[in-house]
C-alpha cells in the first residue's frame, strides 16, 4: 500500500468518526469538536490522494490550508454562539425565578 | 519515511480523536484534540506538506485548542460542564451502522483513485514567472488567488458574525477581558508575554518573508501574530481594544482591501487578479503582509469572542448540569 492511501483511509475513518460522535453526543461543545474531526479527515483525504511518487501535490495543500482557516473561523462563530445560547438561558432561568432573578444556582 | 511510521502515526491519530471525542470530561476532550491536531502536523509532514503542517499545528491545534477551553471555561462560569447524558442504545447502533457502511464506502473510493500529484507537474514550469518558489503560496496568491481572497473575507465575515452575537447595550464596547483571576499567575503569564510577542513578531514577519521561497505564509504568521496577542491578553500585558476604534477597524480590513485593490488593478493587465509581469512578487508580499496583519488582529478577536456583559460567579453553578 502506498503512503498516500494509508493517510487517505485514516482521513476516511476519521470522517466516519466524528460522523458517529456528531449523532451520538448531545453537547453542543461536544458536537462542534467532532466536526473539527470530520473535517480534518476530510483534509487528509485530499492530502493523502495528492501524495505523488516524489512530491504532494501543491492545489490540494492550498485548499486545505483555506480550508483549515474557514474551519476555525466556523468554529469560533460555532463557539460563540454556544456560549451566548447558555447565558441567555441562565438569564431567562434568573429570571423566571421567584426570587426576582438573582444570578447564581 | 518509512511505512511503519506512517502506519503508527496513523493509529495514534485515531487513538486520540477517539478519547477526545468520547472521552467523558470536557477538557481532557480538548486536551486530547490538541494533541490530536500536533499528530495531524506530524502526518502533514509525512506527507511532505509542511505549509500544511504548520497551519495545521498553529491553526487547527492551537487557535482551535484556545477557542474550545475559552468556550468551555465560559459555560462552566455558567454551570453547564460539557459533559453529555447517554443517548439511547438504538440511536447508537443506528448510528454505528450508517457510520460504519459510510466509511466502507468512502475507503473503497479512496483505494480506487490511485494518489497521484499530477497538477504539481503542471505548475512547476509556470512559478518562474511569479518570482517565487513555494508552489503552495503560488496556487494560494497566484494561481487560485480568487479562493484566497474570498478566504481572506470568510474570515472578516466570522468576526462581524461573532461580533453580532453581543448583548445588546454592550457594543460598541471592549471584547471579554481574557486575563487570569489569579494575580500571581496572571503575572507569570504577563512577563512571559512582553517576551514572546516581540519574538512573536519577528518570527511572523519573518515567515511571510520566507513564505515565498520556502513553507510559510501569511496564514500561518498570521496565527503567530494572533498567538502573542492573545498571551499577552491572557497575562494582561496588553489590553483589548474597543471594537469600534479605527486603527483596529483599518487592521481588520487592510488584508483584503488591499487584496482586492491589487486584483482590481490586475485588469488593467488583462483579468482579475493578473499580476503585472516583472512586479508579481511584488504585488504577492504586498497582499500577504497586509494580510498578515489583517489576519493576525482577527484571529485574536474570533478566540476572544464577542463583547459580554460579565459572567456569573465561576464557583456558584458547577453542580448544576447541562441539559442535554
Amino acid at each position: 500500500m502506498v503512503t498516500g492511501h494509508v493517510y487517505a483511509l485514516t482521513g476516511a475513518v476519521l470522517t466516519g468518526l466524528g460522523l458517529f460522535a456528531f449523532i451520538t453526543l448531545r453537547h453542543p461543545l461536544r458536537q462542534l469538536l467532532a466536526i473539527n474531526v470530520v473535517g480534518a479527515g476530510i483534509f487528509l483525504i485530499l492530502g493523502g490522494l495528492g501524495r505523488g511518487p516524489d512530491a504532494t501535490d501543491p492545489f490540494p495543500q492550498a485548499l486545505v490550508i483555506t480550508g483549515i482557516v474557514v474551519a476555525v473561523a466556523l468554529t469560533a462563530f460555532g463557539a460563540a454562539m454556544i456560549v451566548r445560547l447558555a447565558e441567555a438561558r441562565a438569564a431567562t432561568k434568573a429570571a423566571t425565578r421567584p426570587d426576582g432573578g438573582k444570578p447564581g444556582p | 519515511m518509512t511505512a511503519a511510521f506512517d502506519i503508527i502515526l496513523c493509529l495514534l491519530i485515531l487513538g486520540t480523536a477517539g478519547i477526545a471525542l468520547f472521552v467523558r470530561d470536557a477538557l481532557a476532550a480538548i486536551a486530547f484534540f490538541i494533541a490530536f491536531g500536533n499528530l495531524l502536523g506530524l502526518a502533514w509532514l509525512g506527507l511532505d506538506a509542511v505549509n500544511v503542517a504548520l497551519a495545521e499545528i498553529a491553526l487547527g491545534a492551537g487557535v482551535t485548542g484556545v477557542l474550545l477551553i475559552l468556550a468551555r471555561a465560559r459555560l462552566l462560569a455558567l454551570g453547564d460542564d460539557a459533559t453529555c447524558a447517554d443517548t439511547s442504545a438504538w440511536l447508537r447502533v443506528g448510528a454505528l451502522a450508517a457510520c460504519g457502511g459510510f466509511v466502507l464506502l468512502l475507503a473503497a473510493a479512496v483505494l480506487s483513485i490511485p494518489p497521484e500529484s499530477g497538477l504539481d507537474r503542471a505548475i512547476t514550469p509556470l512559478m518562474p514567472a511569479l518570482g517565487i518558489e513555494n508552489r503552495v503560496t503560488g496556487v494560494l496568491l497566484a494561481f487560485r488567488a480568487y479562493d484566497t481572497l474570498l478566504e481572506s473575507f470568510v474570515l472578516l465575515g466570522a468576526l462581524v458574525a461573532v461580533w453580532s452575537l453581543a448583548p445588546a447595550g454592550v457594543w460598541p464596547g471592549r471584547p471579554a477581558d481574557l486575563g487570569m483571576a489569579d494575580g500571581p499567575m496572571r503575572r507569570v503569564a504577563g512577563s512571559f508575554a512582553r517576551f514572546l510577542l516581540p519574538v512573536a513578531l519577528v518570527m511572523a514577519t519573518y515567515l511571510v518573508w520566507a513564505g515565498s521561497d520556502v513553507p510559510g505564509g501569511a496564514f500561518q504568521a498570521g496565527t503567530v501574530l494572533a498567538g502573542g496577542l492573545i498571551v499577552s491578553a491572557i497575562g494582561g500585558a496588553i489590553g483589548l481594544p474597543r471594537s469600534d476604534l479605527p486603527g483596529l477597524r483599518v487592521a481588520l480590513v487592510l488584508g483584503p482591501l488591499v487584496f482586492l485593490l491589487i486584483g482590481l488593478a490586475g485588469t488593467g493587465f488583462g483579468g482579475f487578479l493578473v499580476y503585472p509581469e516583472g512586479l508579481a512578487k511584488a504585488a504577492m508580499l504586498s497582499i500577504e503582509y497586509s494580510l498578515f496583519l489583517s489576519i493576525g488582529a482577527t484571529l485574536a478577536l474570533l478566540v476572544t469572542g464577542p463583547n459580554v456583559i460579565g459572567l456569573a460567579d465561576p464557583a456558584g453553578g458547577t453542580e448544576r448540569k447541562s441539559d442535554c
